[in-house]
This record gives C-alpha cells, sequence and structure tokens, in this order.
C-alpha cells in the first residue's frame, strides 16, 4: 500500500497537477490564480504529505498519517479550488473543460475518502474500509486520473500524431458515462447485492476498452509516420487498459477467481504501470523539451540561438528507458504469478524509474546550461 | 458557414504537408523533401499572412483590442517563421537531425497555436465579424494559394 501510494501521490499525482497549470491556459483558455504562488506552495506540501503518509504506512507509524493527512486537505484543497475557479470562469466550453472540470471534482472526492481512510486506521472508526478503500480507488483512478487523461487526449493525441479528432459522439458521451457509472459503483456501499456490482462493473470496463481501442485506432490510422518515445508509450498505455478491462471483466465474471488476492495485484499492475506511468511518462517526454524550448526563446536571443527540442532530451535515453519500463511491466506482470521473479522484477522497475529521473534532470540541467549561455552571449553583446 | 471555416480547413491541409515534409526528409529522400518542405512554407506563409492582413486587422478595428490574442498570434507567426528558416538551413545542408529537431518544435508550436485559434480567436471572430466579408475574403485568399 505504501509503495502504491509512492506511485500514485509522489509521481502521478504530481505530475497531473503540474499538467494542470499548462493546459488550463492552453486548452481552455483559464487563468489559474497567481500559479506560481499556488505551484510553489502545493507541490512541497504535497511531496512533504506523500513522504509522512508513505513512511507511515510502511512502518505502521499512525502519528505519521495523522499528520500527513491536514497537509493534505490544506495542499489539495488549495489546489482543486483554485483550479476550480479557473476552470468555471473562463468562456471557452468543449468536452475537455468538461473532463477536466469532473475530474477536479474526482479529485476532490478522492482526498476526502483517503482522509477518511487514513483517519479511520488511526483512530480505529468504525467503516467499512474495504470497501470504502475500493470507492476510493474507483474515483482516483477513474473520476480524476482516467478522466483527465482522456480529456488531455482529445487535444495530445490529434496534436502530437496528427490523427483525425476522436468521435464526437464518444468524447461527448465519455466523461458524463464515466461518472454517472462510478457514482452507482459508489452506492456499493448501500447495496451489497453480487448483481449490482455485475451490472455496473461490465459498462465501466466496456467504456475503458472504448477509450483505449479507439485511441489505438486513431494511433493507427494517424497522418505522422514518425514513431517516437511519447506515441509507443501512449500505445503500451492503452494496451494495458485493454487487458485491464480483460481481465477484470474475467474477474467479474468468475467471482471464483477473486478469492486468488494475486488476482487483484494483476490489475494493480496494469493499472498503475501499465497505464497511468506509461501515459505520463511519454508526454512528459513531449512537454518538459517543449517547455525548455518555450521558456528560453523567451529569454529574447535570436531564436536560431536556441536549441531545439530534440537538443533537450536525447531521443535514445527516452527509447531505451521506454524499453526498460515496458521490460519492468512484464517482469512485474510474471512475478505476480513467479514469485521467484519478484525481486528482479522491483530492480527493473527502480531503475526505470531512476532512468527517468535521469532524463528529465538532464533536461533541466541542459535548460539551465543553456540558458546561462543565452545571457552570456547577451550580456557579451 | 462562420467566417473562419476556411481558416480551420487549411490547418489540417498544412498539417497534412507537414506529415509529408517530416517523413520524406527523416527517410532521407532530400529531393522530395525539398518539393513538399517548399510546399509546407509556402502555405504556412499564406496562412499567417491572410490572418495578418485581413483577420486580425479587421477583428482589432471592431474590438478595439491591439494588444490582446491577435498579438500573442502575431508573436508565435514569428516564432514558426524562425523554425522554419532553421529548417530551410538545415535541408539545405542535408542535416537530418536538426531538421528532425525543429520539425518536432514546430509541430507542437504550430499545434498549440491552432488550438488557441480554434477554441479562442477564431469563435470570438466569428462573434464580432460575422456581418462583414472578411470570410470570404480568407477563403478566396486560401483557395487562390
Amino acid at each position: 500500500m505504501a509503495l502504491t501510494h509512492l506511485i500514485a501521490l509522489g509521481f502521478m499525482l504530481q505530475a497531473m497537477c503540474g499538467a494542470l497549470f499548462q493546459f488550463i491556459a492552453v486548452a481552455v483558455g483559464g487563468n489559474v490564480w497567481r500559479p506560481k504562488l499556488v505551484a510553489n506552495t502545493v507541490q512541497p506540501v504535497l511531496l512533504l504529505a506523500t513522504l509522512l503518509l508513505v513512511a507511515g504506512l510502511l512502518f505502521s507509524r499512525p502519528v505519521l498519517l495523522s499528520a500527513a493527512v491536514p497537509l493534505f486537505l490544506l495542499a489539495l484543497g488549495g489546489f482543486v479550488v483554485a483550479v476550480a475557479l479557473a476552470l468555471w470562469r473562463t468562456p471557452a466550453t468543449g468536452v475537455t473543460l468538461w473532463a477536466m472540470r469532473m475530474a477536479i471534482g474526482g479529485l476532490a472526492i478522492t482526498v476526502l475518502l483517503g482522509s477518511l481512510l487514513a483517519e479511520a486506521l488511526v483512530h480505529g472508526l468504525s467503516v467499512p474500509i474495504v470497501e470504502l478503500t475500493n470507492i476510493h480507488l474507483a474515483w482516483g483512478l477513474g473520476g480524476w486520473a482516467l478522466m483527465l487523461l482522456a480529456g488531455v487526449s482529445y487535444h495530445v493525441v490529434p496534436m502530437f500524431q496528427l490523427t483525425r479528432p476522436y468521435p464526437a459522439s464518444f468524447s461527448r458521451w465519455f466523461g458524463p458515462l464515466l461518472l454517472l457509472l462510478l457514482l452507482a459503483w459508489s452506492s456499493r456501499i448501500f447495496f451489497g447485492d453480487a448483481r449490482w456490482s455485475l451490472a455496473i462493473a461490465l459498462p465501466l470496463l466496456l467504456l475503458l476498452s472504448a477509450y483505449a481501442g479507439i485511441t489505438l485506432w486513431l494511433q493507427y490510422t494517424r497522418r505522422r509516420k514518425i514513431h517516437d518515445a511519447t506515441s509507443i508509450y501512449f500505445r503500451v498505455a492503452m494496451l494495458a487498459m485493454l487487458a485491464f478491462a480483460v481481465s477484470a471483466a474475467a474477474l467479474v465474471l468468475r467471482p471464483e477467481t477473486g478469492a486468488d488476492p494475486r488476482f487483484v495485484v494483476w490489475l494493480g499492475v496494469l493499472a498503475f504501470a501499465g497505464v497511468f506511468v506509461s501515459a505520463i511518462t511519454g508526454m512528459m517526454y513531449k512537454i518538459v523539451p517543449f517547455l525548455n524550448w518555450l521558456h528560453l526563446q523567451r529569454l529574447g536571443a535570436p531564436l536560431s540561438a536556441v536549441p531545439n527540442m530534440k537538443k533537450m532530451i536525447p531521443a535514445e535515453a527516452m527509447t531505451g528507458q521506454l524499453r526498460l519500463h515496458v521490460l519492468a511491466v512484464v517482469l512485474l506482470l510474471s512475478a505476480v504469478w513467479l514469485p521467484g521473479l519478484t525481486r528482479l522484477a522491483g530492480v527493473a522497475f527502480a531503475a526505470s524509474f531512476a532512468w527517468m529521473g535521469w532524463n528529465l534532470i538532464g533536461a533541466v540541467r541542459r535548460y539551465q546550461s543553456f540558458r546561462d549561455q543565452i545571457r552570456a552571449t547577451a550580456l557579451h553583446h | 458557414m462562420s467566417i473562419t471555416a476556411p481558416l480551420f480547413k487549411h490547418h489540417k491541409h498544412c498539417d497534412e504537408l507537414f506529415a509529408t515534409a517530416e517523413e520524406t526528409c527523416a527517410n532521407g529522400d532530400w529531393a522530395a523533401g525539398d518539393e513538399a518542405f517548399a510546399l509546407l512554407r509556402d502555405q504556412l506563409e499564406t496562412h499567417f499572412t491572410s490572418e495578418e492582413q485581413l483577420l486580425f486587422p479587421a477583428f482589432e478595428a471592431a474590438t478595439g483590442m491591439t494588444s490582446g490574442p491577435t498579438e500573442v498570434m502575431r508573436g508565435e507567426h514569428r516564432q514558426m517563421r524562425d523554425l522554419l528558416a532553421q529548417m530551410q538551413g538545415a535541408l539545405a545542408s542535408r542535416d537530418g537531425d536538426t531538421f528532425g529537431g525543429a520539425a518536432e518544435t514546430l509541430l507542437i508550436l504550430m499545434q498549440q497555436h491552432n488550438m488557441k485559434e480554434e477554441n479562442i480567436l477564431y469563435p470570438m471572430c466569428d462573434n464580432v465579424l460575422g456581418a462583414s466579408d472578411v470570410g470570404a475574403s480568407l477563403a478566396e485568399r486560401l483557395k487562390a494559394s
């Protein structure tokens, strides 16, 4: 559980919050109130809260969980309010805007449920922990992460790969249906009926498959023919989502398989490492070099003096890291059934993250050195 | 039909030309690359000047906003022209890496730019210029290209 939160909060949430700042301005023309202040406050508090929570879970120290909860509520509460104001004030319209509005609501629900669960663990409150955990997970992965990913995909899939747009009938209905199904899923806490769960889970999985299938089809029929780490990462994410949907459907239709706890781990690996880590890494490999370029050329140097995007992270480093990540996911999935592989899978997964971190740190260092060069040249003249 | 519809359509046309130019150069087919790139640069230039000479002045006259979105768009046109010049230089020296890097940067800049125009500026133009003849002039200019 500590490691899951390390990925979900330490990696996914940090990247997604950062991406929202960029995306609100570009895609929906909104303005976050004092974005630098919000980002510079939320980011460190979130980091501290995550470390406390993970340490609390890892070493079973309730006092650390107690300390983490108010920090999460403060950081994410502030973030949700700032972003929601920007999203409701913008004059823009469209499916991406609505997906982002619903996603931010999904984040709020996830945080509230997570805080309740942490308090329940600390104080031994009599709440249905397992059911609430399932609902917390569904909102975190579905209502927040997937909703945001879909909203962002409507723009970035056509934009990075020059594909056709998502069919309007799909993008219009995906978000509202997902929201509705998640609400219905949450009502499981009141109706424990297995048939009710089945009636919700299958349409939910069908919806995931439709999103993944359409995205793969759009990429297959794209106009741009160049392959890069981003496009392959996105495909890996969509294939993992299809595998997740098929496996989860098998679990729902044959509840006896659910008795094997390894099955849940299998689903977790597919969702976290397979879908979201892949999709987010792929997008960072495109957005970080572009933002580097954008900030460098704003320094006022002649554009020819600003190095292009491919000079920020070497293509070989990105594809190499991608291969290691795919290997790590395959090893993790295999280790679910072959415990002998667990250590190797863990090492591969950690190494792929370390490599990704190295690539991103490299991009920051190159940005700084190019910036210093440009400033020195400007002073010289 | 909205007055900016021809510009929407022309964005897609330029995307096609971009994909061809990028692909031919990535494959090292420089002769075809020269031709495809010339076409791309020509069409983008037509698009930029149509906006700068027809759409933006009309929008500015109708709204009185001269330092708003149109100024940002003009600035981005300048950046894209610079990147096109970098690509031209790389093409002349058959430098695939520099061409690919500049192309990648142009693509993201161009797509962000189009997104801002299509989601924000064009709807504003349709609102304030709906009754004017700017749409017909734009369609004519882009068709002639």
